[in-house]
């Protein structure tokens, strides 16, 4: 067994049906090198506090449900090492700017609001029949999809939404996931641009109102540097206001899908020798 | 939502903890500071200015006051805040039309942010931010 260490964990706890207000509990917990902050509240809750609730899955950064503010600072606790904290109390919260469920669990009901307010899906103006009943595929170059693959990473987690200082003060604003995920279709060259997104975008609590604390890309566990994104969403609704912006989807329909299917078949694995 | 639901909104306090936060979430810090200061100062200076019309003897005795080492003091941190405040302006008005941060690019471990690529452009605009405070300092405390 490797070297072990006893530490204090200052965990805020909130039952809806009983307590008024939340509360702070400590659990000492002997933790070990590699031990992640997941793991230690597993290890609460079996040992000595059975009803404590969080939200997890994957328990290696995928899934994005174990979002936490550990340490007064927001991150996956799937993905923070115990010993890494360098801390002998850590205190964990829930997610800050979201309504607390209970104990750690956040409400992130916001944030699926405001990413559905972006319209995250292709629009293509000038082709609608083809978005909704799609006959064939359309070209992109690696380099086309260089341009927002780095924003298709999200795993809506809401660290940015946490970590931003202008949702703790503007709960209306669209925060850095949303405004992402605008410019991660916008960019997209099969969509018609930024335009058909102006009503939410470039509205009042849309990207104008980020003033680049950089907090959301310093939080995003996945490297997908929201921040980045919403300066050059910023750049494309300038561009668009001048009429410099992209009017229409810039690629062209190729390979219908009858056609798709052949060339697949052509790439078809050889007959199965073993029943 | 129930009624004791607890909202988790941080408010202000939201602005003012940057604790463990990168550099540029205290520029945004300050930056917000100096504009509610400088708004500040733009209502006093119109109600000072407005002290004209009671005639030349109290303007006389204000312009007075207003000469006074805390009053020379209190207009050093206005400048400092104008400086810093169009200093940091000028470096927001760059990068929020996407100059100076590189292009997207594939998130590879240890990721490399948009943040910290401007980081150089940071640094010159506080450097040269200090650098006019040193100059407006050294001209109005030793003419």
């Amino acid at each position: 067994m490797p070297d072990e260490k006893i530490i204090t964990f200052r965990i805020r706890r909130f039952d809806p049906e009983s307590d008024s207000a939340p509360h702070w509990e400590s659990y000492a917990v002997s933790v070990f090198e590699g031990m992640t902050v997941l793991e230690a509240l597993h290890k609460i809750k079996e040992e000595q506090a059975p009803t404590l609730a969080w939200r997890s899955s994957c328990r290696m950064g995928v899934c994005g449900s174990c979002g936490m503010f550990v340490n007064q600072f927001p991150q996956l606790a799937c993905q923070t090492q115990v010993l890494h904290l360098r801390s002998d109390t850590i205190s964990i919260e829930p997610l800050p700017n979201y309504p607390n469920v209970k104990d750690l669990v956040p409400d992130l009901q916001p944030l699926f609001e405001k990413h559905t307010q972006v319209k995250p899906f292709i629009i293509r103006l000038d082709d609608v029949k083809e978005m909704e009943n799609p006959s064939g595929e359309f070209l992109q170059t690696p380099e086309e999809r260089e341009a927002f693959s780095q924003f298709t990473y999200c795993i809506k987690c809401g660290l940015c939404l946490a970590a931003c200082p202008t949702v703790a003060t503007d709960p209306r604003f669209l925060g850095p996931q949303a405004l992402t995920q605008a410019y991660r279709y916008s960019a997209d060259n099969r969509d018609s641009g930024v335009s058909n997104r102006l009503d939410s975008v470039d509205a009042f609590h849309g990207a104008y109102q980020c003033h680049m604390a950089g907090a959301c890309s310093h939080a995003c566990p996945k490297g997908v540097d929201p921040a980045l994104a919403i300066q050059l969403l910023k750049r494309a609704l300038v561009l668009d206001h001048f009429g410099f912006g992209k009017k229409e989807s810039q690629t062209a329909k190729v390979l219908p899908l009858a056609d798709v299917v052949k060339e697949l078949e052509a790439f078809a694995p050889p007959p199965r020798t073993v029943k | 939502m129930k009624n004791n639901q607890p909202t988790g909104r941080l408010g202000l306090r939201g602005w003012v903890y940057a604790g463990k936060y990168s550099f540029e979430r205290y520029l945004y810090l300050g930056h917000r500071l100096s504009g509610l200061g400088l708004t500040a100062y733009m209502v006093l200076h119109i109600i000072e200015t407005a002290n004209r019309i009671r005639g030349e003897h109290a303007w006389t005795q204000l312009m007075a006051l207003f000469a006074s080492p805390p009053f020379k003091v209190i207009e050093y941190l206005l400048f400092a805040m104008a400086v810093f405040h169009a200093m940091n302006g000028i470096r927001l008005f760059l990068v929020e039309l996407g100059f100076f941060l590189g292009k997207p690019q594939e998130p590879i471990y240890p990721y490399q942010s948009s943040v910290k690529k401007h980081r150089p452009l940071t640094y010159l605009m506080m450097i040269l931010a200090g650098l006019l405070m040193a100059l407006g300092g050294s001209s109005l405390f030793f003419p």
